[in-house]
């Protein structure tokens, strides 16, 4: 048994590097520093070694050999999920590139909130080790953010020593929209977080009108969504008198009808209180399984982000037509390739389809695949790269076990060679 | 395999020919000597009335970095202007300003390069940066590391830490980054922006640290030259874009004392106050103190007139310009308490008069600047043009009436505040291989490349000659990256993966102890998962590591 230190999570999207986990065999045991995301992901067991074509098990030459049968009479083939490293995208994407496919990652409809914002008028944003060093008032619009990264206030936020705040128990939070849903970004020395809460449907009005306050604007109401302005006029007041606030957000947890303009609010807020003698930056959260390496490896292969074509023989990006569900349900596609190498449990959406999958060991299905081939988890079974949710930081993903599982690369690799 | 360039007129400045008729032979991805025995030549290219030099280094441009991906990313529109499709040998992707990785490598093969070094590699991002790079097809590839407004370097200064530990940290940060160079972006500016100061004079102090911009000069620029990097301390200086930055740039040319600098897109950087707008030419004030300083080297940054994108590790004056972003969209970031970056879309106009100017202010620089061999051909693309450009740009240089033309359609008022229309020179095909290939690699301190004698990898061009020489340098008619014949008339043939340059400086392992602190303290990382490993350039069987040798030891 061997137990192996500092080592760096993909899958909680904050780029936890210092968990201990114990090797036996196969058999992982996260011994320090895990989390309610970390743990379960790390320690989840291996079922299917095997990959199998229409429910038999085969070996991995046969399984590559019918997939790239079923891929090489396609007229639009659709590869989904595309959950997995650098290396696994790479390989993703030459397979899409060949074959004409539509390229869409499966948090994109979420993402998109944040790219029709970027790609309209863009952002001022910061990353994780600014936030630890320099935040002095973390506002957090729509978010739990304790659920969606369990660690991040205690590394982050509630971190011993900065090297600009000399005590952090006195930075500030503040919730807008939704209510934390537990103590987490309660301040070690016991102060909580304010919360102020509104429905989903009201955040676009509460945040339009929480930006008018800080420009300096008139508001002729009282209350906007149940919020009293005077609340809103007091965080629109902490933000102009904070030294560097951080506005933060998760795109996918703004689950309401054109999202993208709240991020294009929240985002140019951030630039008018950087016009007004101070520093503010926003924060977009994201970097699970795979959705920014996605984003990034499509970005640098192709010019856009992970929603793209290759049926013209050129990348073509839409942020509404080549949704996979959208193709599936108008019967746009005709086979289905789903890439999911981190999570067992984010399957592929139920089609009639042709359908490859590779992903990791342990799916299970209500309609067994025609290719199934189970992958090895990139930072478990092999070493990769995966982008975390600031976008900037790349972590090095370590091989942990001898498990014997081929990775997403070299799976997709031999599709693509063998068409 | 014995390949034969035969009667070519060759440029080769490292060697000393120029225009002489040779004979070039190739085995085994390398030049060799003419072979004494009997071997047969396998593949002869007969190129008589043809030009050869060695393949084009280009020393500063955007290629590889999260910057350079905010850029892509921010800019469908542009991608859709020029998409690429799929050949047999070729990859899809777009083009025009800030291409994808793939057409990137196409693109710059295209017109005879075979190297490309990015100039800002954030040290927290320098995973990116080699990533991206690693899908460069063709290229050899590069990185200068950025460094001066990370805390920890700053936290040395005021600590008053000696040279030699300074030396340790820059050494330690070039291996642990895998860089060629060390690059500084408006030193302590990006950091001060941090802190909410808006513009950083060289003698001015971070509010916080107490440093200037000239303390970090200094201590950078003796650091490479003491740990024995042969690339100078590349500086893309403070003020930058600022109407009388002129004087902040003498003075840092002044104030570095003799130590070896690079003053990178100097265009951007030498603008003075007079005239109606209270915007001129400071192009002969740059060009006598570099003439008259041999410690320092410059590169242009020229713009040309059109629609690209600007991305910079330069936050601060990033987001002073964020009030001319064409289109209106723009992005700055702070990253990681060691550097940021600004992506700004430009438009540059022939008949706006601060970028006719500019236009100008490049081209006078180059026309002044005496000594080719410190001084190269860059757009700084994406920032002043696309790569795409320099065809053009070199007709620009080596053709007077031309250049004049274009000068007459500019506009006016610009006209007037430059004495470009009486510059006779012409750049010479010499001084374009020196400028794109010998002084470039002999800067970066690249052993074996940019010559063509025995020894030399076989990174070779061919044009024909023309006197329109934006045609001629647009469309060779062969290009061999280590010896493979990847381009014929201007087109991919084949591909084969470049290689990565780098240099491995010692440095004091005691350091590490008190980075391991720094690093668990205030960091995100572990310093053990923050260093890149060789394996991460090479474990895809397409990358490796060249590894040149420290001053004084180039063969």
């Amino acid at each position: 048994m061997a137990e192996i230190t500092e080592v760096p999570s993909p899958f909680c999207g904050i780029g936890t590097d210092d968990l201990n986990i114990q090797v036996d065999g196969v058999a992982l045991k996260v011994v320090k520093n895990g989390c309610a995301i970390n743990t379960p992901a790390f320690e989840q067991v291996i079922t299917d070694t095997l990959p199998r074509v229409e429910g038999k098990e085969v070996s991995l030459e046969v399984a590559v050999a019918k997939a790239a049968v079923l891929l090489k009479d396609t007229n639009q083939p659709l590869i989904g999920g595309c959950a997995t490293d650098v290396n696994g995208m790479r390989a993703l994407l030459a397979l899409a590139d060949r074959s004409g496919a539509v390229v869409d990652n499966m948090s994109f409809t979420g993402a998109r909130n944040n790219f029709l914002a970027l790609q309209d008028s863009g952002w001022m944003n910061t990353t994780l080790a600014e936030i630890k060093n320099r935040c002095d008032l973390l506002l957090v619009v729509g978010t739990d953010l304790e659920s969606f990264s369990p660690r991040f206030f205690e590394r982050y936020l509630w971190n011993e020593e900065s090297m600009f705040l000399d005590d952090t128990s006195k930075r500030e939070v503040i919730y807008l929209g939704k209510a934390p849903s537990g103590e987490a970004s309660t301040s070690p020395n016991g102060q909580k977080a304010k919360v102020f809460e509104c429905a989903n449907a009201d955040l676009p009005e509460v945040v339009a009108v929480l930006r008018a306050l800080v420009k300096g604007n008139p508001i002729r109401v009282d209350f906007v969504g149940g919020i009293a302005v005077t609340d809103l006029q007091s965080i629109a007041d902490k933000l102009k008198a904070a030294t560097y606030s951080v506005v933060t957000w998760a795109a996918g947890a703004l689950a309401f009808s054109q999202a993208e303009l709240t991020v294009q609010t929240i985002s140019e807020m951030v630039k008018d209180l950087n016009n007004r003698n101070t520093r503010s930056s926003g924060f977009p959260l994201g970097g699970k399984e795979g959705d920014q390496t996605a984003n990034q490896v499509c970005g640098w292969t192709t010019g856009y982000p992970a929603r793209t074509r290759f049926s013209s023989g050129y990348p073509e990006y839409d942020p509404y037509l080549n949704d996979a569900n959208v193709l599936l349900a108008n019967g746009e596609a005709d086979t289905l390739v789903w890439v999911q190498a981190f999570n067992a449990k984010a399957v592929p959406p139920i089609t009639t389809l042709p359908t490859i999958v590779v992903g990791r060991s342990g799916m299970t299905f209500t309609q067994e695949p025609d290719v199934f081939i189970p992958v090895g988890t990139p930072g478990i079974d092999h070493a990769g790269h995966a982008y975390r949710m600031d976008n900037v930081v790349a972590i090095r993903l370590k091989k942990l076990r001898e498990s014997g599982l081929p990775s997403t690369f070299d799976v997709l690799n031999a599709i693509e060679q063998a068409l | 395999m014995l390949i034969k360039l035969t009667n070519g007129a060759v440029y080769d400045p490292a060697s000393g020919v120029d225009g002489t008729k040779q004979d070039i032979y190739i085995q085994d991805g390398r030049i060799v000597n003419k072979p004494v025995g009997d071997d047969p030549v396998d593949k002869e290219f007969d190129l008589s009335g043809k030009v050869v030099m060695s393949g084009a280094i280009d020393m500063h441009t955007h290629i590889g970095g999260g910057k350079g991906n905010i850029a892509r990313i921010l800019l469908p529109e542009d991608h859709r202007q020029d998409p690429v499709a799929r050949t047999d040998v070729t990859r899809s992707g777009c083009g025009h300003a800030m291409p994808s990785t793939f057409v990137t490598g196409y693109r710059y093969a295209e017109m005879g390069y075979t190297a490309g070094f990015e100039p800002a590699v954030l040290p927290i991002n320098a995973r990116q940066a080699h990533m991206e790079m690693a899908d460069i097809p063709i290229l050899d590839k590069g990185g200068y590391v950025l460094l001066g407004s990370d805390d920890y370097l700053l936290r040395m200064l005021t600590a008053k830490k000696d040279q030699k530990a300074i030396n340790d940290y820059v050494a330690f940060t070039m291996q642990a980054a895998k860089a060629i160079g060390v690059k500084v972006v408006n030193p302590g500016g990006i950091n001060a922006f941090k802190f909410n100061q808006r513009k950083l004079d060289l003698d001015e102090q971070n509010c916080h640290y107490g440093v200037t911009p000239r303390d970090i000069l200094q201590v950078l620029a003796t650091a490479v030259k003491e740990i024995g990097v042969s690339h100078p301390l590349h500086v893309h200086g403070c003020n930058l874009g600022v109407p009388g930055n002129v004087n902040t740039t003498l003075d840092t040319i002044q104030g570095i004392g003799g130590l070896p600098m690079h003053l990178t897109h100097i265009q951007f950087h030498s603008y003075g106050t007079e005239g109606d707008f209270k915007f001129s030419s400071g192009a002969a004030q740059i060009a006598e103190a570099v003439n008259k300083n041999k410690n320092i080297t410059i590169d242009v940054g020229q713009i040309l007139f059109g629609q690209t994108v600007t991305a910079s590790g330069d936050n601060m004056r990033q987001h002073a310009n964020h009030k001319f972003a064409s289109p209106n969209k723009w992005v700055t970031m702070d990253i990681e308490c060691d550097a940021g970056c600004g992506v700004v879309p430009f438009k540059y106009k022939d008949q706006n008069f601060v970028n006719a100017l500019q236009w100008a202010i490049g081209l006078e620089t180059f026309l002044l600047v005496e000594d080719p061999w410190r001084i190269f051909l860059t757009t700084d693309h994406p920032n002043g043009a696309p790569f795409t450009s320099y065809p053009h740009l070199i007709r620009l240089l080596m053709d007077r009436s031309f250049r004049n033309d274009v000068l007459s359609t500019i506009h006016p008022e610009a006209q007037k505040m430059t004495n470009l229309a009486s510059i006779e020179r012409e750049y010479s095909l010499q001084e374009i291989a020196i400028m794109t290939r010998a002084g470039a690699a002999k800067l970066i301190g690249l052993q074996d490349r940019g010559g063509l004698s025995a020894g030399n990898w076989a990174d070779i061009t061919v044009y024909t000659d023309n006197v329109d020489r934006q045609k001629m340098f647009e469309k060779p008619d062969y290009v061999f990256k280590d010896g493979q014949l990847v381009v014929v008339d201007g087109k991919v043939v084949s591909t084969k993966w470049g290689t990565t340059h780098v240099v491995k400086p010692d440095f004091d392992a005691s350091l590490e102890k008190d980075l391991q602190k720094y690093f668990d303290r205030f960091m995100t990382m572990k310093l053990g998962n923050f260093k890149i490993s060789d394996d991460e350039i090479t474990e895809d069987g397409r990358g490796s590591l060249t590894i040149h040798p420290l001053n004084g030891e180039v063969a």
